[in-house]
C-alpha cells in the first residue's frame, strides 16, 4: 500500500497527487513513468512521473480524470492509501549535451513536459516553453513552466488567456525567426505532437515525441505498448516513452489508443454512479 | 506376499467438466482422483527397484515411493515424499507434460498406459491442502541473505529450497501479485488461482519474504541488492518481450500477444463482468502457434464468449508442442485445428467513405497459405515449406500471436558483468545455473527462452543447491 502524501485539485479535471513511494523517488527522473492500481480490483495504468523529491521519498503524478480509474483515483485523499505503485518504468528524457530546447507542452502533457523543461534548465540549458490548453480553466504548471524558461508562450483554443491558437503557432514564428534549437521536445496529445513534428520538418529541428499508449505490466511482458518507429516495431515500456518524431507512426497510435474507447466510456459511466451512490 | 498390481492396461480416467460446459465457465476443467480411484491407480504401479520414471523427472521427485505411501492410504507420507525434491507439487501435478517425462520413462507404457503419476500427485498435494494442519516447519536461521528475482516457478523453487536450509530470503515481483506465470499466463481453468496462493502462502509460512512491486533493474539494481546485504542473487525473471511475426497488418485493433491477451483475463480478471480491464469478448478469433500458451489463449478466448476459435500452426499435429491433454480438451471443447497453415497477412477494416467509423483500424481477417513438409531441420523437426498459390482468409476479428518470447533487456542492460547469448538469454553454467558475474546465479525462461514450468522448478532447483555450496565454501 503507498500512502498519499498530499493532493491538489490543479483545475476542474486535473488532480496533482504527491505519493509515498521512497524507493522509485530514489531512482525517478524525468520521462520516466510509473505505474498504479487505485485498489486491489482496479486497472493498472500509467502515468507519466510529474516530479520527484528524493528526500521526502514521494513521487508527483498529475492526472486528468478521464476513465473509471482516474475517477476512483481522484475519489482518494490524503492519507489514503493507493493499492500498487510501480516504477520508475521506461528511459529517461535525453537532455545531456542541450544548449538550447524548445519544450512543447500540451493539457496535461504539461506536467510531464514542465519536469523535462526544469531539469534542461538546470543543467545550463536556455529553455523555449510553449504550452497550450483548450480553455482558461484547464491551464496548470504557468509559474513552473516560467521559472525555468528563458522564453514562455501560453496558448489557449478559445484565446481566453494567453495567445489564441495552438501550440504550432508561436512554434513555427519562433523557427521562422531563425532561431536555432538543439532539439525539440513535444508532450501532449497525439494530434498535438503529430503537428509539432510537422513543424519542426519543415525547419529540420530534431524532435523527441513521449507516447502514451495503453500499457499493462510496463516491463514489455505484455507488448500492448507497441508502435510503429521507422518502421519497427517498438515498445513504449522498454524502448521509450520517448521516440524520434520523425519516425513515429501517429495515426496508427491514435487508432490503437481507440481500441477501448467504448468499453471506457461505460466504466467511467458506471464508476460515477458507484460513486454517487456511496455519498449518500 | 504382497498385493499384486493392478494390470489393468489403461489408467483411471480423469473426471473433468463436460466439455460443452466448461468451455463456458472458468472452473478448473480436470476436477481430480478421488481416494479409491487413488488408490487403484496406485496399484498400477510395479515399484520398479531402479525406478526409471524418476529419471524422467526434472526435480527427481521419488516416485514409486509416494505411490507406495499412497496404496497404504498414508497420503500426507506421500506429500512429505514429494515435497523432499518439489516446492510446488499442486501446480506440477496439473501442468507438467508428464506424457514426455516421468510418465515416458514408466515400464507400464511399453505395454498399455503408463501410471497416471501426474494425477496421483496432484491427488496427494490437494489432499495435504485439504487435510494438513499447523505451519510449515521454519527452519534455523543461517544468517545468509539471498535475494530471487522473480516469483514464478524458477524463483519460488529456488525461495523454497534456501529456506528449507534457514537462509533469509526475499523474493522480488515486478507484479502486484506473486506467482509469475503461473498467475498471470497459466488460465483458472487450468491451474485454479487460489492453488498458486496456497503455494505461495507456504513459502511465506516458511519465512521467505515477497516484495510485489518492485522491478529489478529499474527499482533496485542486482549490484544494489548486493550493497544492500544480499550474498547471493538468482534471476528467474523469466521470458521477456512477446515475438510477433513482422507480417503486414500486426498493429490492427484486435492482435494481441498472447502474454496481453492471458495477462488481461488472468492476472487482471477481465473475465469477471464487473472488473474494469477490457479485453475484446466474442466474435471470431485466431491463435496463431501451437504450445500450450497457445491453447490457453484459445480456450481462454472461448469462455470470454468467442463464437469461434481457430488455432493457426504451420506444421502437422505431429509437431505440435502443446501438453496432449491439452489439446485434446481443445479439441473436445470445438477448437478448430488450422494445421499447416501460416499466417501471412492480417487484413484491417478501413472505410474509404467514412474516416470516422469506429471499425476502422480493426481486425478484419487473417490471411494465411497453407503449408508442406519438407526434410527436418538441424534439430530435427520437418520444415514447413509455403505451397505457392494457396492463400485463403479466414474471417476472424481477432488475432492471437502465441509465437514465443525473447528475453527481456531490463536486467542485461543494467547488470555489468551479466554475459548473455546471442538470443539475449543469460548463460550459466549447465550444472549449477552460476552467471557470469559472481554470486548470481539464473534459471528458468531468462535463461532457456520459452519452455515449461517444471523444467524452471529444475533449474531453480539446481541453483538452490549450487547456492548453498558456494556460501557455504565462502567461509
Amino acid at each position: 500500500m503507498f500512502k498519499i502524501a498530499s493532493k491538489k485539485v490543479l483545475n476542474p479535471t486535473v488532480v496533482e497527487m504527491d505519493i509515498v513511494a521512497p524507493l522509485v523517488a530514489k531512482k525517478a527522473e524525468p520521462g520516466q513513468f510509473i505505474i498504479l492500481r487505485v485498489d486491489s480490483e482496479g486497472e493498472r495504468i500509467p502515468l507519466t512521473v510529474a516530479g520527484f523529491d528524493r528526500e521526502a521519498g514521494t513521487v508527483k503524478i498529475i492526472f486528468q480524470i478521464v476513465g473509471a480509474t482516474t475517477e476512483l483515483l481522484n475519489h482518494k485523499n490524503a492519507g489514503e492509501f493507493i493499492e500498487d505503485f510501480v516504477g520508475p518504468l521506461g528511459v529517461p528524457t535525453e537532455t545531456d549535451g542541450l544548449g538550447e530546447v524548445c519544450v512543447v507542452g500540451g493539457g496535461v502533457g504539461c506536467a510531464i513536459a514542465q519536469p523535462i523543461a526544469k531539469k534542461l534548465f538546470e543543467n545550463g540549458a536556455k529553455v523555449t516553453s510553449v504550452i497550450g490548453f483548450r480553455t482558461k480553466d484547464l491551464v496548470i504548471l504557468e509559474n513552473e513552466f516560467k521559472a525555468v524558461s528563458e522564453e514562455f508562450h501560453l496558448m489557449t483554443d478559445d484565446g481566453s488567456m494567453g495567445e489564441m491558437g495552438n501550440v504550432c503557432v508561436p512554434l513555427e514564428r519562433i523557427l521562422a525567426s531563425g532561431k536555432k534549437f538543439d532539439k525539440i521536445i513535444a508532450i501532449g496529445p497525439l494530434i498535438m505532437m503529430k503537428f509539432v513534428v510537422e513543424t519542426a520538418k519543415k525547419f529540420n529541428v530534431p524532435c523527441t515525441v513521449s507516447m502514451n499508449p495503453i500499457m499493462i505490466d510496463g516491463t514489455g511482458m505484455c507488448g500492448g505498448c507497441r508502435l510503429t518507429v521507422g518502421g519497427k516495431m517498438k515498445f513504449a515500456c522498454v524502448d521509450g516513452p520517448d521516440f524520434d518524431g520523425y519516425e513515429v507512426d501517429f495515426d496508427e497510435m491514435m487508432t490503437r489508443n481507440r481500441i477501448y474507447s467504448d468499453f471506457e466510456q461505460k466504466a467511467r459511466e458506471e464508476t460515477c454512479n458507484l460513486l454517487k451512490k456511496e455519498v449518500k | 506376499m504382497p498385493e499384486l498390481p493392478n494390470m489393468k492396461m489403461t489408467k483411471n480416467e480423469m473426471p473433468t467438466q463436460e466439455p460443452k460446459v466448461r468451455a463456458h465457465n472458468f472452473k478448473e476443467v480436470a476436477m481430480g482422483y478421488d481416494e479409491a480411484t487413488a488408490i487403484d491407480e496406485a496399484k498400477r504401479c510395479l515399484n520398479c527397484v531402479n525406478y526409471p520414471c524418476a529419471t524422467g523427472c526434472p526435480v527427481k521427485i521419488h516416485i514409486p515411493a509416494f505411490i507406495t505411501k499412497i496404496k497404504e492410504g498414508d497420503y500426507e507420507g506421500a506429500y512429505q515424499i514429494i515435497s523432499k525434491s518439489s516446492s510446488l507439487p499442486a501446480v506440477c501435478g496439473r501442468v507438467c507434460p508428464q506424457e514426455s517425462q516421468c510418465e515416458a520413462k514408466c515400464v507400464r507404457g511399453i505395454k498399455g498406459e503408463p501410471v497416471g503419476i501426474g494425477r496421483l500427485e496432484r491427488f496427494v498435494a490437494d489432499w495435504h491442502m485439504a487435510h494438513a494442519e499447523g505451519k510449515e516447519e521454519v527452519a534455523s536461521a543461517n544468517g545468509h541473505k539471498v535475494a530471487i528475482v522473480g516469483s514464478g516457478p524458477s524463483g519460488l523453487t529456488c525461495a523454497g529450497d534456501l529456506a528449507k536450509k534457514g537462509y533469509s530470503v526475499t523474493v522480488f515481483e515486478a507484479l502486484h501479485t506473486a506467482g509469475g506465470v503461473l498467475v498471470y499466463g497459466i488460465p483458472e481453468f487450468r491451474l485454479p488461482k487460489a492453488i498458486v496462493k496456497k503455494e505461495v502462502d507456504k513459502l511465506i509460512s516458511m519465512g521467505v519474504k515477497i516484495e510485489t512491486n518492485i522491478v529489478i533493474g529499474k527499482t533496485i539494481t542486482v549490484d544494489e541488492l548486493f550493497e544492500e546485504g544480499f550474498e547471493a542473487v538468482f534471476i528467474g525473471s523469466g521470458a521477456g518481450l512477446p515475438n510477433f511475426m513482422g507480417i503486414p497488418g500486426e498493429q490492427y485493433n484486435g492482435v494481441y500477444s498472447a502474454n496481453e491477451f492471458l495477462t488481461r483475463s488472468n492476472l487482471m480478471k477481465a473475465y469477471k463482468d464487473d472488473m474494469v480491464t477490457p479485453i475484446m469478448k466474442g466474435g471470431k478469433v485466431a491463435v496463431v502457434g501451437g504450445g500450450n500458451v497457445a491453447m490457453d489463449a484459445a480456450r481462454t478466448a472461448l469462455r470470454l464468449g468467442a463464437e469461434k476459435v481457430y488455432i493457426v500452426y504451420r506444421r502437422s499435429m505431429e509437431e505440435l508442442p502443446a501438453r496432449k491433454e491439452e489439446v485434446e480438451h481443445a479439441e473436445e471443447e470445438g477448437i478448430e485445428f488450422k494445421l499447416l497453415c501460416n499466417p501471412v497477412e492480417i487484413l484491417g477494416y478501413n472505410n474509404l467513405n467514412d474516416k470516422r467509423d469506429p471499425k476502422n483500424g480493426f481486425v478484419a481477417g487473417i490471411k494465411c497459405i497453407k503449408m508442406q513438409l519438407g526434410e527436418p531441420d538441424e534439430r530435427g523437426r520437418r520444415r514447413p515449406i509455403a505451397i505457392e498459390g494457396s492463400e485463403f482468409v479466414l474471417d476472424v476479428d481477432t488475432v492471437i500471436m502465441s509465437i514465443g518470447t525473447s528475453p527481456n533487456p531490463l536486467i542485461k542492460t543494467t547488470t555489468k558483468g551479466l554475459d548473455t547469448n546471442s538470443h539475449g538469454g543469460i548463460i550459466v553454467e549447465e550444472n549449477t545455473g552460476r552467471t557470469s558475474k559472481e554470486a548470481v546465479y539464473a534459471g528458468g525462461d531468462a535463461v532457456t527462452g520459452a519452455a515449461t514450468v517444471i523444467s524452471a522448478m529444475g533449474a531453480g532447483k539446481l541453483a538452490a543447491g549450487a547456492i548453498d555450496e558456494y556460501l557455504m565454501s565462502k567461509k
